[in-house]
């Protein structure tokens, strides 16, 4: 098992799926739907495998595969998890596998769709095992078409067309990635003379370490990247695409780019961002701590006044949001690492809220709280789904969402003492927000215009199963993600401790 | 007198005499495409016989290695066969066989005079070469004209078609008055140098007088016109739209590679020590390419036309490279020429099977492509994404060279006006990709013959697989960039 490339064969399994779909006829959705559940299944199980046999003792990158690639850019095809990405990853093939049963009552050109939706979740792995920039920027855009024309063709029309839904979600984050490209571009040439240079992101730290960007220069370059991936975290005022984007969306679109994609933002700012601009992460911090926390508080508003169910989740993911860039913002190990179990936690109940909506709106052609009430009559499992997410989401203990928003609010607070207690009090607009749709939704008197929807079962249960493992397991058993997010972020004090003394935006306002 | 070293233009002529001997000897009713093939079998043997005369690194103390510089030499210096010639040419013979494999069709159902088109074409391709060898400015005049003359009749090879004719006239106009403006600067350098090799001219000093440099400014001009450079575009989308399909792709992505080959070894052989003149202009022009090219793209209803104007987008991404000025720059201009080869070849290919089945290339034609033929519609989106830039495809891998380049050399504002452009192109190629997948479908289907499919799926191929591995196509560039002779 030592040579063996695990992080490869997870790369490459959706990727082999989406090959081997072009040869299948497109009559035979059902070995279609098998071989992406199949592919997904092993993608899995090895994620899994990684996840516990990770050595937190010894830590940092693990699994690392290296291969030259690029000789004369210095790219190398190199891989490997930390405590970081190791969760993220999990993420990713979880919510995959859930994401390609709740595509299973496609019936519209199932085999295209089930070749993007690998396509997509293959970029999104790449993302999150790369060690190496140009692989990460390479995973990164790929996903954005596969998207485009997911939602075009499989999105649904209701207060924006699909079309322009589409349209703005890959404009949105295809400006953002222009103006991160080119600090990018800038980080890699400055770092090392003619000759030396490298896309491999440790080195890249190295340098930062060594000294080789100014201050002035990791300010600037911070700033690029803080658009690119600040949009694609759905930073205000960058978060407009969100909403219409989720709401456009075919269910395993709006469970993938909500669940994992969007934290590929947040994940970027702490592996590049911080690791590598910590000077500029320093000075733009208190700023990301503004915006996060306009983040969660107008959010939060916005998703108190809708009544469509994708557009009440878009919203929360929004506010979430808020949280991580705060928990980012603080710049202690304790923030940091609820920032990641954050990411971690929303992207398992924004999955298992998308892919409820997601059977309901299939059903009934509804997602209206206006017109949805009393559900839990009808479809007791998949009331179960939407309570387990919505309390999930309003930080119940024991369950995935408490331990990393407390943890966010214990970090914080030392820092920005006045803004932790706005968030803090944003709990409670996502607790309004929640109980309110919810209540209306699920509870209330029988509504017989839904007697003759079945609740899910068989396979339509999966996402539910696998999610929900995953929801009430990190609940109850916090450690296994706390511990895992802290292990990666331990790596962080020593750099964290070094610019502590750093001057920060506007003389780091509190 | 070394014929060796233009083996490969005597080859190139020779198949053209070859294409008006078969026209001639075959019957009237025959099918011309047995032409079109032999061209194409010979041609990519040449192609792969060229990786052979690659030379290595030229070190001016070693006698042996001199003594191979001179067997590159053709006429007394006038003519030179370099890697960086090699490159080109080879870049040149596999869009000519890349149009000859998607072209046969087209060529068989739309135009009349079928034998010419084939000869035409080899006397362009032949014109290019000329081009990318060319070391003085008469012989750079030479192959221009060649190419271009060769250009002006293809163009109007449709007949009967108002368009084509329409956009013949105003080609061979403009034309012409590019050339006359290019003459009109060769002699006015040569008026202040009194020499018209590029080394001599660059070893004088008087080119700094106002005569030689209005000279210079009128030589670039001439090139910009050709290059259709903003603001010498007007002639591009009409031509482009009005030429026969197979044309407009040999437009896109020979002529224009042959224009920016004979620029570079001018501006960098030539003119090199008055960087301080033209760099800062064509800084401003890529820019204005970049910017108003993409822009103008977005409201073309008309794919080919919207081609038209994304190619001057793309020209001024190439021109990014030359704005670097370095060998890194040249790298990179080689790189994205010879990906752009690949995505034409793509885009076009599809065009021409929509063209010739339903006489139009509108949006209109093209809505419902992914169920009349799925294979040319995913064909056309990716190589539509890799002019935009998107990962897997080339293009990221492009422009990444190119941008990297520029900004090293201290242009930071060019590398942000190009990323946001070629972000926002993103929105014109996808309108694109919803009139193929989201349009009414008429429920017919389109037929692809083995040509066509060969070449589609070969242009992919390349275009997905340099995209992710750029290993080796970064070699050879890199080879040819790093032994340009100056």
């Amino acid at each position: 098992m030592e040579n063996f490339p695990l992080l490869t064969t997870v790369l490459l399994a959706p990727v082999s799926a989406a090959l081997l779909l072009c040869f299948v006829s497109s009559k035979s959705v059902q070995s279609v739907r098998v071989i992406c559940a199949a592919a997904m299944t092993v993608a899995l199980a090895l994620t899994v495998y990684a996840f516990f046999s990770y050595d937190m003792s010894v830590g940092g990158m693990q699994f690392v595969e290296d291969v030259p690639w690029i000789r004369d850019l210095g790219v190398h095809y190199a891989l490997g998890v930390d405590g970081i990405s190791l969760p993220m990853l999990l993420l990713t093939e979880l919510i995959g596998l859930a994401a390609v049963f709740s595509s299973w009552g496609i019936t519209e050109r199932p085999k295209e769709f089930y070749i993007l939706l690998m396509i997509l979740i293959a970029g999104v792995t790449g993302t999150f095992i790369a060690r190496d920039l140009f692989i990460f920027l390479l995973c990164y855009e790929v996903v954005v078409i596969p998207i485009y024309i997911m939602v075009i063709i499989w999105g649904s029309t209701k207060r924006v067309s699909k079309e322009y839904a589409g349209m703005k979600l890959t404009i949105y984050l295809l400006m953002g990635s222009a103006f991160m490209l080119v600090g990018v571009v800038a980080l890699y040439l400055t770092a090392f003379p003619e000759g030396a240079r490298t896309f491999d992101m440790q080195a890249l730290a190295a340098a930062a370490a060594g000294g080789c960007f100014s201050e002035e220069f990791q300010i600037f370059a911070f700033f690029l990247l803080l658009l690119g991936f600040g949009s694609l975290l759905s930073m205000f005022p960058f978060h407009s695409w969100s909403p219409d984007g989720y709401a456009g969306a075919p269910t395993a679109v709006s469970m993938i780019h909500a669940g994992v994609l969007k934290k590929i933002g947040g994940y970027g700012l702490i592996r590049l961002g911080l690791l590598v601009l910590p000077l500029g992460a320093k000075f733009w911090a208190p700023l990301i701590a503004a915006l996060a926390i306009i983040n969660v508080m107008y959010a939060a508003y916005i998703a108190l006044a809708q009544h469509d169910l994708k557009y009440v989740i878009g919203y929360s993911s929004v506010s979430h949001m808020g949280y991580v860039l705060l928990g980012f913002a603080a710049l202690n190990v304790v923030s940091v690492s609820g920032a990641v179990a954050n990411m971690v936690a929303h992207g398992v109940m924004s999955a298992l809220f998308f892919a409820m909506i997601g059977y309901v709106y299939e059903r009934t052609h509804m997602r209206s709280v206006r017109e949805l009430r009393g559900l839990a009559h009808q479809m007791p499992r998949v009331a179960t789904g939407f309570m387990l997410a919505g309390m999930a989401s309003l930080g119940l203990p024991g369950l995935i969402g408490f331990m990393p928003e407390f943890t966010i609010f214990v970090g914080s607070f030392g820092v920005y003492p006045v803004l932790a207690v706005l968030a803090i009090s944003g709990i409670i607009f996502t607790a309004l927000y929640t109980l309110r749709v919810l209540a209306k939704v699920l509870f209330g008197p029988r509504d017989s215009r839904f007697d003759y929807f079945e609740d899910a079962r068989g396979v339509a249960m999966m996402p539910l199963i696998i999610l929900g493992i995953a929801l009430v397991g990190f609940g109850i058993f916090p450690q296994l993600l706390m511990g895992m997010v802290g292990s990666g972020t331990e790596q962080l004090m020593p750099l964290l401790e070094r610019i502590t003394d750093a001057p920060a935006f506007l003389g780091g306002v509190r | 007198m070394n014929f060796a070293a233009i083996s490969t233009e005597i080859f190139i002529l020779g198949m053209g005499l070859f294409a008006i001997v078969m026209d001639l000897v075959l019957p009237e009713e025959e099918s011309r495409k047995s032409i079109g093939g032999v061209l194409i079998f010979a041609l990519s043997g040449w192609f792969l016989y060229m990786f052979t005369l690659y030379h290595g690194a030229i070190n001016p103390l070693e006698p042996a290695s001199m003594a191979a510089l001179t067997d590159r030499f053709f006429y007394q210096g006038l003519y030179l066969v370099d890697n960086y010639a090699l490159f080109f040419k080879q870049l040149f013979i596999l869009a000519t066989v890349f149009t000859l494999l998607f072209a046969s069709d087209y060529v068989q159902s739309v135009l009349r005079y079928r034998g010419e088109f084939y000869a035409l074409l080899l006397l362009a391709l032949l014109g290019m070469c000329v081009l990318a060898s060319a070391t003085d400015f008469l012989t750079v005049f030479l192959g221009l004209e060649l190419m271009t003359i060769s250009f002006y009749v293809l163009t109007g090879a449709r007949m009967g078609s108002k368009d084509s004719s329409e956009a013949a006239v105003k080609y061979l106009i403009v034309g012409s008055v590019s050339t006359a403006v290019l003459l009109y600067g060769i002699s006015l350098v040569y008026g202040a140098v009194g020499r018209i090799q590029f080394l001599e001219v660059c070893r004088s000093p008087h080119l700094f007088f106002p005569l030689g440099i209005a000279g210079i400014t009128l030589v670039l001009i001439g090139f910009f016109f050709k290059l259709s450079v903003i603001p010498f575009h007007m002639w591009a989308p009409d031509v482009y739209q009005g030429a026969p399909t197979p044309i407009t792709a040999m437009l896109a992505m020979g002529s224009k590679a042959a224009g920016i080959a004979a620029m570079m070894r001018v501006l960098f052989v030539a003119f090199p020590l008055l960087g301080l003149y033209w760099l800062p202009m064509l800084a401003v022009l890529c820019a204005l390419c970049m910017i108003f090219g993409n822009i103008m793209a977005m409201r073309q209803k008309d794919v080919k036309r919207m081609l038209a104007y994304s190619s001057i987008a793309q020209a001024g991404y190439m021109m990014v490279g030359i704005v670097a000025a370095d060998a890194d720059g040249m790298k990179a201009v080689m790189f994205y020429a010879m990906l752009y080869v690949f995505a034409n070849v793509g885009a076009f290919a599809a065009l021409a099977v929509v063209e010739a089945q339903k006489g139009d290339t509108s949006h209109r034609a093209v809505s419902g492509l992914a169920r009349s033929a799925p294979v040319l519609a995913a064909v056309m989106t990716i190589s539509l994404l890799s002019m935009a830039g998107i990962p897997p495809t080339a293009g990221f891998a492009g422009k990444l060279y190119l941008f990297t380049a520029v900004v090293d050399q201290g242009f930071l504002w060019l590398a942000f006006v190009g990323f946001v452009m070629s972000m926002i192109s993103v929105y014109y190629y996808l309108l694109v990709a919803k009139a193929m997948y989201l349009g009414r479908w008429d429920g017919s289907k389109l037929e692809i013959s083995g040509a066509v499919r060969a070449a589609v799926v070969l242009s992919v191929l390349a275009t997905v697989v340099v995209g992710v591995w750029p290993e080796k196509l970064a070699e050879l560039t890199n080879l040819a960039a790093n032994t340009f002779l100056r």
